[in-house]
């Protein structure tokens, strides 16, 4: 049975500390959040929430299990430094969506704006429609799939992060390329598409090209990547 | 930080609570701004009659004599009203001409706004006290804008408060700052604009009057602001018939637009959004940075 919390009754602390009393499969709805900020953040259990209407900034941020579903569009900072998980929205993003994510997914079903996936260090990121300029930002691993088409300096400063757009990129930033498209990325980008579902229907992975770091900015010699990748 | 808000009605459905709703919207931006708070809000007023708000914070002034003086001045009657420390003249007379007779004759008088169509309020103190002082919520009309400031650079005083207006019926709410502001000033003041404050919002408004002054379009001011005006913006401006949007080409302020067929609402976060009449059907996006966005009534 979902456990309901009204934001126009409750307060958003009292929804939150529920959320990080919970244990694992309980699962909770939540009905008016108005674009308050810091909507179910910090959730430790695997539970499931979903959240109707749109949120404001940092929602589910530091999520870490379980799976947080927004029936809506959520502000500045979703997901921000998810760990593990899923967090699924089903409209657009603003900011700076997935921020500096250690891992788990994000899945916008609509566009996310500037700088999504900025720092993201091992967050899958699914976006239906378009993203925002300077989105993979500094990037250093994780994937950033791009359904619609992506705007100026895609994948700046990007480290080892994979970056993956299936319409027009405006530009790309410093020191990121276009890459080959070998067949363990079409593999992968196929798994994310199918987790990311619906927000993904009729997408095809043959239909993208991928893109990510050439490798000059940072201090390593292409020699080193083995290396790396390794230690991985 | 600061908050902004915007609304524009594109129908006759919500005009009659204009105030009213631009109120809630201001009130969810508190917390982004709780030194000070203004609003501007546009109405159809009269043809031809000109409305000049003004500031009198801290000066003890007889307006009767103030109004006679200005009717000479101007060759034209002029009515007075005081709004608390704001007072309202209205005139058939040349507004521009008003204004700059005030600055340069009411010592301490700070003018907010002239134009056939704005009114234009603003006050030190919690934001929701603001909008009662003045009382918002009963003004009507068709499009308003509002500001809740978070001051980082200067004084917490009412004339370092939003929104600035300094031509006829053009009006601008800002969220951030502006580097060449000194510069541009000596610029605007040496191509017949006059400015009131040390402020930098103060010169992106004067810079937009003086660029509408000079025949343009608002949409031609403002793809001239993008090369300008050097800084961090999130602009919400209004014209006599229409409302505009500018983000600056990184866009790090935020900035969130909703548009239904009644309304278009602008706001720093979409909570301010969220309680208007619609807003959960509404198309809701975050303005692209260096891309003009404008309504006209006229459309």
């Amino acid at each position: 049975m979902k456990r309901r919390f009204d934001l126009a009754e409750v307060s958003r602390r009292e929804l939150n500390q529920a959320l990080h009393d919970a244990s694992d499969g309980e699962s909770f709805e939540v009905l008016n959040p108005r674009g308050a900020h810091a909507v179910a953040c910090g959730i430790t259990a695997d539970l499931d929430v979903v959240v109707r209407g749109s949120v404001g900034y940092y929602c589910a941020g530091m999520h870490q299990r379980g799976g947080v579903l927004v029936e809506g569009n959520a502000g500045t900072g979703l997901a921000e430094n998810i760990m593990s998980g899923l967090v699924h929205i089903t409209g657009n993003a603003t900011m700076s969506a997935g921020a500096t994510g250690c891992g788990g997914m994000v899945v916008v079903g609509g566009n996310a704006g500037a700088r999504c996936g900025i720092s993201m260090k091992g967050v899958d990121i699914v976006v239906g429609g378009d993203v925002g300029h300077m989105s993979a930002f500094m990037a250093q691993a994780g994937n950033l799939v791009v359904c619609g088409d992506a705007a100026a300096d895609l994948g700046d400063s990007i480290y080892e992060a994979r970056i993956f757009v299936r319409g027009d990129v405006e530009s790309l930033g410093a020191d990121c390329v276009e890459k080959e498209m070998r067949p363990e990325h079409l593999e992968t980008l196929r798994s994310l598409l199918a987790a990311a579902a619906p927000a993904t229907d009729g997408v095809e992975a043959s239909q993208f090209r991928r893109y990510g770091s050439a490798r000059h900015l940072y201090n390593f010699t292409i020699d080193d990547v083995d290396s790396l990748e390794a230690a991985r | 930080m600061c908050g902004i808000v915007g609304l524009f009605c594109k129908t006759e459905t919500h005009r009659h609570e204009l105030g009213r709703l631009t109120a809630v919207m201001l009130r969810e931006m508190r917390d982004r701004g709780p030194d000070s708070a203004g609003f501007a809000s546009y109405d159809a007023g009269l043809p031809d009659r000109t409305r000049i708000t003004v500031l009198a914070e801290g000066i003890e002034v007889d307006w009767g004599p103030v109004a006679a003086a200005l009717e000479g001045v101007l060759g034209a009657e002029v009515t007075v009203r005081a709004v608390h420390d704001h007072v309202v003249f209205s005139t058939d007379g040349d507004g521009r001409a008003a204004r700059q007779w005030i600055i340069d004759n009411v010592a301490g008088a700070t003018v907010l706004s002239y134009g056939s169509q704005i009114e234009l309020y603003k006050a030190v103190g919690d934001p929701d006290l603001v909008a009662e002082r003045y009382d918002l919520a009963s003004r009507t009309g068709t499009h308003a804008l509002a500001h809740t400031r978070m001051a980082t650079e200067s004084a917490v005083t009412t004339n370092g408060s939003h929104p600035f207006a300094t031509g006829a019926d053009t009006c601008l709410v800002h969220n951030g700052s502006l580097s060449n502001h000194n510069r541009l000033r000596r610029f605007l003041e040496g191509h017949g604009e006059s400015f009131q404050t040390e402020n930098d919002s103060e010169v992106a408004a004067g810079y937009l009057a003086w660029r509408i002054r000079s025949g343009d379009t608002i949409s031609q001011a403002l793809e001239g602001a993008l090369d300008d005006l050097d800084g961090f913006y999130t602009f919400a401006i209004g014209v006599a018939d229409g409302f505009a949007i500018l983000r600056d080409r990184i866009a790090c302020k935020p900035a969130v637009v909703a548009e239904t067929d009644d309304w278009v609402a602008m706001s720093s976060e979409y909570r301010a959004i969220a309680r208007l009449p619609g807003a959960a059907d509404a198309e809701v996006w975050e303005p692209e940075p260096a891309r003009i966005y404008t309504w006209s009534l006229a459309a």
